[in-house]
């Protein structure tokens, strides 16, 4: 270690600075000559103490700071080590740990900044060097400053009642928290509920949700809010407010039992409209019920086909059935407030619209059936009862499973939906065991990574479903053989063979890709968190944190931020739920200090500033007529400050004299 | 009864408007008058150089110096001016910013004299002759000061101790420093005398300022009829008024027309141009450069409109090649 530090004197009214640079092994050391950056900042104007240490965040090297801040009577703090993301917490804690503010310190990256992005010993230390000098000229006109904390609410909101959220609420209301659970849909379950069998395990999919469902339902900690969406979100960390929209079912849920008996009842006596959770292969009357075990398990009804809503003539039978005069005609939307400290967006996915690939002929050929049409198929509370039929009612003696429809696929879409090729080959199973069909399953590649996946995949080998490896080029009716008569037939390139095959057959089975919800956009925007290229939810680090986003106190689950099966959706779920839990008990949220504040005397009101905050951190006063920044939103990004006109907002860490002798520092010599 | 106070009035690169400004102050120019006595003021009474030179230093109690700094004549001047007068008040937007002048400095001095004395429409100058610091004619040496490349404000010359902004400084801002100054009753040095806040602040149309203004297209006075009540940006016209510093009482949108930011930024802002525009751009409704680049064209001169008077000022100095 160097000796700069000869009994410096500070002739000029400048803050003493202590100025430490780290070798941090050979990553610093090896590339810069540590030593005499040291010696160099030494002699810049301010710095009485200059030292060089092998690893400056190690218990010792803080210790040092330490005592030389009460010694030498430092009055502020350059060290210049590696990334601020990595040891600005490290030293800020060092400086307080002698006494001095935490924020009368600077950072100085010359580690990933310099030593790891160069070759050239001297230039990378005389980079270092200016990087140096511009800190220490900055660090001048740092001022102390206080983080502020702010209470925690300890209530949760989870939007969105598949298996993410269904887990996720329960978790949080097992750990005694009370969650409120938003679901779109009239009841839950998500798309879970409508599968018969789970890959690979094959065992029932109700069996294993449907006591989730009921365990939501009843459980004191969790309010279940089905057929309701959240429209707008206010606030920030720990302390939202949110706004939910509760559709009118037409039916007041505290009255109704799921006796049904307004069902029967309904001067519509078969059913005969297209039902939305049986893919629309089964039947629905006006007032109905998703499934038997819908939870809540409470009728509704559809004003698009109830006579009543329709012409106000009806003679009202369902009313007239239902002896606890649950139904109400008159029902409208409520609007209702919530405050949460934690909010889990747990939004799932849809599927890619199979006709966006016409040359599969799905809505032209009856015989083509999307994969969530067959689940509902083969599932014994099903429209046929778990028969595989086809649409005409005759039964299948081939079936052709083509993967990746609307996935790997550069016209549509390139990611990998992950979970097609295992429930690709449980429904081959599961059709084969229903109907004895020939099933022939038409892949790119079979990816079977998970825990005794490849097992199932090797249990379908032997069961005697064909595979053929290629991409299938169209299905066709138009028959080149007599064989082909009245079929259904793909073409595809088998690329294992080697040459083109026609294979014929009755019933094509698309398995069809996992895509963001359709108005994922205006969800991501109305919670204030961000989104990849594709559109799934952006996570703030793809593999540390997973289920965080880059907006505290949001969290995100299941297949709303990439396609995923059950077992990873219910560990993120879990997951967030866990991530909730460290917020709320904490108590208090920490917020950084490099807010920005409108200074009041000095803004004229011309609110240039308050469309521009992407946190909506600034709301303009009427009575004052001046803008107001709340801290607490504030993430510190500086838009405002940058775009102010007359110089009115300052940021903390930011004001234009750090900044602008950081700049002269860094070209200065 | 001791002698007035003596008080100088002197111009640089300007327009006269600025001394049009203190026959503006109408009777209470007699209230002046009678207050001081004036030793030096080009444009109204005769005095010769060596008059101002041979007063001992520091025996003028305030000059008043207008215009940019562009000719090595104006150096000289207002060196000597600095040297004679106790205070120095910067007068006017091209002393203080540059003001017109400084938009020179988008050019290279000798394009601009190319221009002037050879291609500029109009010039019959088949010799192609420029003006030249030192011409010999029948034995005599005619000399003309020296045309400096760059255009500057007052203070980037000497120092100076007080601002009145404008172009020119209005009567009631120019008659409320010069009582301050007589009574003395000055601020702290380096002051600007005009209020530390935005002209909105004093603005008639501020409340019809919407939240966000989101501009879709820029329109110049001349091609819209102009609504006088509501915000002029909120029409689409570029009103400099949220970046300029107020004292003018908004005469010019009070007259229907766009501020120009000739009070110049307040003390906060280094740059006004660059400040006003990272404000008004960001308010910009279209996020694709194309149609980002549509929008920017209904502003054909960007540095004109938004550094009109302040380019000596502006951070990115000049054109050197």
């Amino acid at each position: 270690m160097a000796d700069n530090n000869a009994n410096k004197q500070q002739p000029n009214g400048l803050p003493r600075i202590g100025f430490y640079i780290c070798h941090c092994g050979s990553n610093i050391a090896g590339t810069i000559d540590v030593a005499d950056v040291a010696k160099y900042a030494a002699g810049l104007p301010g710095v009485v103490v200059s030292r060089d240490y092998k690893y400056m965040c190690s218990d010792p090297g803080q210790e040092m700071i330490a005592q030389d801040i009460r010694e030498h009577k430092l009055e502020r703090l350059v060290v210049a080590a590696c990334s601020p993301n990595l040891h600005e917490e490290t030293f800020r804690k060092a400086a307080a740990k002698g006494g001095l503010n935490s924020f009368f310190f600077q950072m100085v990256n010359i580690r990933e900044h310099a030593s790891w992005v160069h070759e050239d010993k001297k230039a990378a230390t005389a980079k270092a060097k200016d990087l140096a000098r511009a800190a220490v000229y900055r660090v001048r006109f740092h001022k102390a400053l206080e983080k502020q904390q702010v209470p925690v609410d300890p209530n949760v909101l989870v939007v969105g009642g598949g298996i993410a959220g269904i887990h996720a609420a329960l978790t949080l209301a097992n750990a005694g928290k009370k969650v409120t659970l938003v679901e779109r849909e009239s009841t839950i379950g998500g798309h879970m509920a409508a599968f018969d069998k789970t890959f690979p395990t094959l065992d029932c999919a109700a069996c294993i949700l449907t006591p989730k469902m009921s365990a939501v339902k009843s459980h004191p900690n969790i309010t279940l809010w089905t057929y309701s969406e959240v429209s707008k979100v206010e606030g920030y960390v720990g302390n939202y407010k949110v706004t939910v929209k509760r559709k009118p079912r037409y039916v007041i849920e505290d009255l109704c039992v799921g006796c049904m008996e307004c069902i029967d009842a309904c001067v519509f006596k078969e059913p005969k409209f297209a039902d939305k959770f049986n893919q629309g292969l089964g039947k629905r009357k006006p007032v109905y019920i998703d499934f038997p075990q819908a939870t809540p398990k409470v009728v509704m009804i559809d004003p698009e086909t109830c006579i009543q809503f329709k012409t106000g003539k009806c003679k009202k039978s369902c009313a007239e059935a239902c002896d606890r005069k649950a139904i109400d005609f008159d029902q409208k939307e409520e609007v209702k407030e919530l405050q949460v400290g934690a909010i889990i967006l747990a939004t799932g996915f849809k599927t890619f619209d199979a006709k966006k690939e016409p040359h599969y002929g799905y809505g032209k050929y009856p015989g083509v059936f999307t994969a969530l049409e067959i689940e509902r198929l083969v599932n014994a509370s099903g429209p046929t009862s778990g028969e595989v039929v086809l649409r005409d009612g005759k039964h299948p003696k081939a079936v052709g499973i083509i993967h990746c429809v609307g996935s790997r696929d550069e016209k549509t879409n390139k990611w990998c939906s992950r979970v097609c090729c295992m429930y690709s080959l449980k429904l081959a199973h599961l059709i084969k065991e229903h109907s004895g069909a020939e099933v022939y399953n038409f892949y790119i590649d079979i990816r079977a990574a998970g825990k005794a996946y490849e097992e199932f995949y090797d249990k379908l080998l032997s069961e005697g479903v064909h595979f053929i490896r290629g991409r299938v080029a169209e299905v066709t009716d138009w028959a080149m053989t007599p064989e082909e008569e009245g079929k259904l037939v793909l073409r595809v390139e088998d690329t294992l063979a080697g040459f083109v095959r026609r294979v014929p057959v009755d019933m094509v089975v698309l398995a069809t890709g996992l895509e963001p919800q359709a108005d994922a956009q205006e969800v991501r925007r109305r919670f204030n968190i961000g989104c990849g290229n594709e559109g799934f939810f952006q996570e703030r680090h793809p593999k540390l944190a997973p289920v965080n986003t880059f907006t505290d106190g949001i969290f995100i689950a299941g297949a709303c931020q990439s396609p995923k099966d059950i077992p990873d959706t219910v560990a993120q779920a879990g997951a967030a739920a866990a991530e909730a839990l460290v917020l709320i008990d904490a108590g208090h949220v920490e917020l950084e200090p490099n807010t920005s504040h409108v200074v009041e005397e000095e803004c004229c009101g011309c609110k240039s500033c308050v469309p521009l905050c992407p946190y909506t951190a600034i709301t303009f006063d009427e009575a004052k007529k001046k803008a107001v920044i709340n801290e607490v939103i504030c993430k510190g990004c500086g838009v405002c400050a940058a775009a102010c006109p007359s110089g009115s907002i300052r940021q903390n860490l930011f004001e234009d004299e750090e900044i602008f002798s950081e700049i002269e520092g860094v070209l200065g010599k | 009864m001791p002698d007035k106070p003596k008080v100088a009035f002197y111009w640089c690169a300007s327009c006269g408007g600025c001394e049009e400004a203190v026959v503006d102050l109408a009777e209470d120019i007699l209230k002046v008058v009678e207050a001081v006595d004036i030793v030096l003021w080009p444009v109204a009474m005769d005095f010769k150089k060596a008059d101002i030179a041979a007063r001992p230093d520091k025996s003028v109690a305030v000059a008043f110096i207008n215009g940019a700094i562009r000719t090595s004549e104006q150096e000289e001047w207002v060196h000597m001016l600095r040297r004679k007068a106790q205070v120095v008040v910067s007068f006017g937007a091209c002393a203080n910013s540059g003001g017109i002048p400084a938009l020179a400095n988008q050019f290279k001095k000798e394009d601009i004299l190319k221009f002037v004395y050879e291609d500029c429409p109009g010039i019959d100058n088949p010799q192609k002759i420029r003006p030249q610091t030192s011409t010999v004619d029948e034995g005599r040496t005619l000399t003309l000061p020296v045309l400096h490349n760059m255009v500057r404000s007052l203070d980037q010359v000497i120092e100076v101790d007080y601002y009145l902004p404008g172009c020119p400084p209005t009567p009631k801002i120019i008659m409320s420093a010069v009582q301050a100054i007589l009574a003395g009753k000055l601020p702290a040095r380096g002051t600007v005398l005009s209020p530390d806040i935005a002209l909105c602040e004093e603005c008639k149309r501020k409340d019809s300022k919407p939240a966000d203004l989101a501009l879709a297209e820029f329109k110049r006075p001349h091609q819209v009829q102009i609504d006088p009540e509501k915000c002029l940006l909120a029409q689409g016209l570029v009103c400099m008024g949220p970046a300029t510093r107020s004292g003018c009482e908004a005469l010019c949108p009070s007259g229907n027309m766009p501020c120009t930011g000739c009070f110049g930024p307040t003390s906060r802002v280094k740059d006004q141009g660059a400040k006003f525009v990272s404000s008004v751009f960001s308010n910009i409704v279209p996020k694709e450069e194309k149609d980002i680049d549509a929008v920017l064209d209904g502003i054909p001169d960007p540095i004109g409109t938004f550094y009109r008077y302040g380019l000596s000022k502006c951070i990115l100095r000049r054109k050197l090649n």
